[in-house]
């Protein structure tokens, strides 16, 4: 049987560097049943029989994210042949807490040291050699992005799974931590534990008052009372910490312990290193905002201007050249007219057309894992929190919300470390109105039509939409529905690091692979659909009119929705419908229902606008909608999801389209980007007016102090309040 | 006098964490995070709107907000200050 290794490792520590290293381009990328954590699985790179797990990134073995639960029911319900535990060598300290916990459960284990080569550079040093000697686990000094001492990780690895080299744990606690461990242990010794349960791991979990090892385990209630009863005698021995952080408390003395005889340091701690220098400008006082906006300008510039653009131009001629072959040939083979219809127009159009924004989608996410890579994310965060908080989220939040610009699928699954319930189901609401790369096309199309002049102009205004749009709906759900306390924001700032080119570029293929991989499946199967319906009648027979097409009737009939909004043909209708597969399918399925000059005579300025901003905002995708329904538990909050968004952006289309159409008859000359521009200046104005009435309003009553919600949460002089946390 | 809590830090200010306070789950979560009493604990800045805040300890960085770190208690007596220059930033 294959040996199975798993990467386990806090996050920031190089895990995800180490296991491409590892494994090279050999991985697949999944889910762990049940949950959307992403699960990666690969091969190491000289020797296919072992497998790789990377697990997520944590900080500890406790049940509380859904992270942390993957991993310890990983390692104890799969008991891999082996562990490897990735620490960052520059901080030993916060990693090896992780490691106790690792140590606990049994498995046989091996430590790799990263990042020596910052060590160095600090002029610090850590004794390997010493630390595997202390713990009883050999550890290996590496460089993940190097690729430096890996071979012998691998080998130390390999033995540990094939039972060659064997583990001599010990870690010893102090007195007071030990005694009450062995009792705890005593008292489980009769206990039947069931197998798969390391007695170690269950004593400490145990004395921390993890109730879910005490489930998992089938513990008595007779037990229970006894193990409480220790941990309260502990708790009064321990000191001032209480009861829940007296073993973390005992962990990390012992590993003050043991970084005092592995490592030393020879810099000044208070001297500023290179990362903090940078963060000084990035997160400082003044300096924060305009870097932070200028670094998103930045990457929005780089994928939308000019190098996106061009490198787009480049893709679409080599698609219109291979249309031009195929025409050749097809015309050559003398093939029918429906033959040629459907390979130009659905195949070609439809994929084509797609397939010529695969260099944009694939620079923003180069920026995205860049940002990510460098610790500028996290900054991000930090930066944004306060703001974030305002509309009912968090500075976490930040991290979906970008991503959402990319994908607006891994921005959903994204959107599980967020701490509170609340937080993440507003995160998963809002994040689809960041316009996701797939409706770029259709702005292009509409743009390069009817604004040619002002075509940034008209897509940066989609983004900004998308942004008001979930900022006041976040503000509107704040004060009614989604009422609540914020959750906690914890968040390590990992220090500033170059990103690894090999890790962007697996990356940005993972990401390019999943966007080809849609464009040769759903993309081409909805393009053949779009083209059949349209070409084809009831009863199943070829049409020369596409009015009489299943397209034409279907649309027909929901058209009248969309009449108010100023695009009330069949062919839109017929084109929103198919992008609920994928939104790019929008402009193939224009292209193929209007042909290339259709679609300047069906719209005028005012109403392509008005179909953009629908576009923008209404119900994302189906795989971004399977996502939610996954996220969320539940088809029925799936769907609440997707109805509040569509009537959002049929709000919005509506009130900019009757706006723009009032202005069109005072000035009486029918639809032009004159209208467009005012009533897009009006209705921001209106939104930006109600934007600032609710902070007034906000700032007003805590002034007033009237209307105070029950209990603590959300009273303004919590901070200052002497009474808190009393009954 | 009342208890300082991390919130009364002002940046740049150091000290040492006695004990913590608050909700049972959350105590936790700072206690994995390295937050046991006896940590030297050092206020490197607030964010730019004011909240939240960015710590150094044990050899890293750490955000919380404000709400947060006044659920940590500090010491800033003459025994607990002594355990400052244990290696830590």
């Amino acid at each position: 049987m294959a040996l199975r290794i798993a990467l386990i490792g806090n996050p920031n520590c190089g895990k995800t560097t180490l296991f491409n290293e590892l494994t090279g381009s050999s991985q697949s990328v999944g889910n762990w049943p049940g949950v959307t954590v992403e699960k990666k699985v690969g091969c190491l790179k000289k020797n296919s029989g072992t497998e790789i797990i990377d697990l997520p990134g944590v900080y500890s073995l406790s049940p509380y994210t859904m992270e942390e639960t993957v991993t310890r029911d990983y390692l104890i319900g799969e008991r891999p042949d082996a562990v490897i535990d990735i620490l960052d060598g520059t901080n030993l300290e916060r990693n090896l807490y992780l490691t106790l916990q690792v140590m606990e459960l049994g498995l046989p284990l091996v430590l790799a040291v990263n990042m020596m080569d910052e060590v160095k550079s600090r002029g610090d040093t850590l004794d390997c050699r010493t630390l595997g000697e202390l713990l009883g686990v050999p550890a290996a000094p590496i460089v993940a992005r190097k690729g430096e001492g890996l071979p012998e990780l691998v080998t130390l690895a390999e033995g540990l799974a094939r039972g060659r080299l064997r583990n001599s744990i010990h870690l010893c606690y102090d007195d007071n931590a030990e005694r009450a461990l062995n009792r705890i242990l005593c008292v489980l010794a009769d206990a039947h534990l069931p197998e798969k349960y390391p007695l170690p791991f269950c004593a400490s979990k145990l004395l921390e008052g993890d109730d879910s090892v005490a489930e998992a385990i089938g513990l008595g209630t007779g037990k229970r009372k006894e193990i409480a009863a220790i941990r309260a005698d502990y708790g009064r021995k321990s000191g001032p910490g209480g009861r829940e952080t007296m073993m973390a408390d005992a962990r990390y003395r012992l590993i003050g312990r043991i970084v005092g005889e592995v490592v030393t340091r020879r810099r000044d701690p208070q001297e500023p290193t290179l990362s903090d220098r940078i963060d000084r400008i990035a997160t400082g006082k003044w300096t924060a905002v305009p870097l932070f906006l200028l670094v998103m300008l930045g990457t929005f510039a780089g994928t939308f201007g000019g190098p996106g653009r061009a490198l787009g131009k480049l893709v679409e001629s080599g698609v219109s050249f291979l249309g031009l072959l195929l025409t050749l040939a097809l015309n050559d083979a003398g093939a029918p007219v429906w033959v040629r219809t459907l390979f130009l127009d659905a195949v070609l159009g439809g994929v084509g057309g797609v397939l010529s924004f695969l260099p944009q989608v694939s620079l923003l996410f180069l920026f995205l894992s860049i940002l990510e890579d460098s610790g500028y994310m996290a900054r991000a965060a930090f930066i944004t929190d306060r703001l974030l908080r305002r509309i009912g989220l968090t500075g976490r939040s930040f991290i979906p919300m970008l991503m959402g610009f990319g994908c607006t699928t891994p921005a959903i699954m994204a959107a599980k470390g967020m701490g509170s319930e609340r937080e993440r189901r507003l995160t998963i609401l809002l994040t689809p109105f960041m316009s996701c790369s797939a409706r770029l096309p259709i702005y292009g199309l509409f743009a390069g039509i009817f604004f040619t002049k002002h075509q940034g102009l008209v897509i940066l205004s989609m983004y900004l939409t998308g942004m008001l749009a979930a900022v006041l709906c976040g503000l509107l759900l704040k004060g009614t529905v989604c009422r609540g306390e914020s959750s906690a924001f914890v968040m390590e700032l990992p220090p500033y690091r170059l990103p690894a080119p090999a890790n962007l570029a697996l990356h940005v293929w993972e990401k390019c692979r999943g966007f080809l991989v849609k464009a040769g499946t759903v993309i081409f199967a909805m393009s053949v659909a779009a083209w059949f319906l349209q070409n084809f009648g009831p009863p199943l027979h070829m049409v020369e009119d596409p009015a009489e097409s299943f397209f034409g009737i279907f649309g027909r009939w929901i058209a009248p929705v969309f009449a108010p909004l100023g695009f009330g043909n069949w062919q839109s209708s017929a084109a929103l419908l198919t992008g609920l597969a994928a939104k790019e399918t929008v402009v193939s399925t224009l292209y193929i229902v209007f042909g290339d000059e259709g679609i300047a005579a069906a719209f005028t300025p005012v109403s392509a606008f008005s179909f953009m901003l629908f576009c923008l905002l209404y119900m994302p995708c189906m795989s971004a909608f399977v996502t939610v329904k996954k996220e969320l538990g539940s088809w029925w909050a799936a769907c609440r999801n997707a109805l509040f968004q569509t009537t959002v952006a049929w709000l919005v289309a509506f009130a900019f389209y009757q706006t723009a159409s009032m202005i069109g008859h005072i000035f009486g000359e029918g639809s032009s980007g004159r209208d467009v521009a005012l009533a897009a200046f009006i209705l921001a104005a209106f939104a930006l007016i109600a934007l600032a009435l609710s902070v007034l309003y906000k700032s007003l009553r805590n002034f007033i102090g009237g209307d105070r919600p029950e209990g603590c949460a959300g009273c303004p002089m919590q901070h200052r309040c002497k009474q808190k946390n009393k009954p | 006098m009342e208890k300082r809590t991390l919130r009364d830090l002002r940046p740049g200010e150091r000290a040492v964490v006695s004990a913590l306070s608050g909700e049972p789950l959350s105590r936790r979560r700072l206690a994995d995070m390295g937050i046991t009493p006896g940590t030297p604990v050092f206020l490197r800045k607030t964010a730019p709107f004011g909240d939240p805040i960015e710590i150094g300890l044990r050899g890293y960085e750490l955000t919380l907000r404000k709400s947060e770190a006044e659920h940590i208690l500090l010491d800033e007596t003459e025994k607990g200050m002594k355990s400052w220059p244990c290696g830590s930033r």
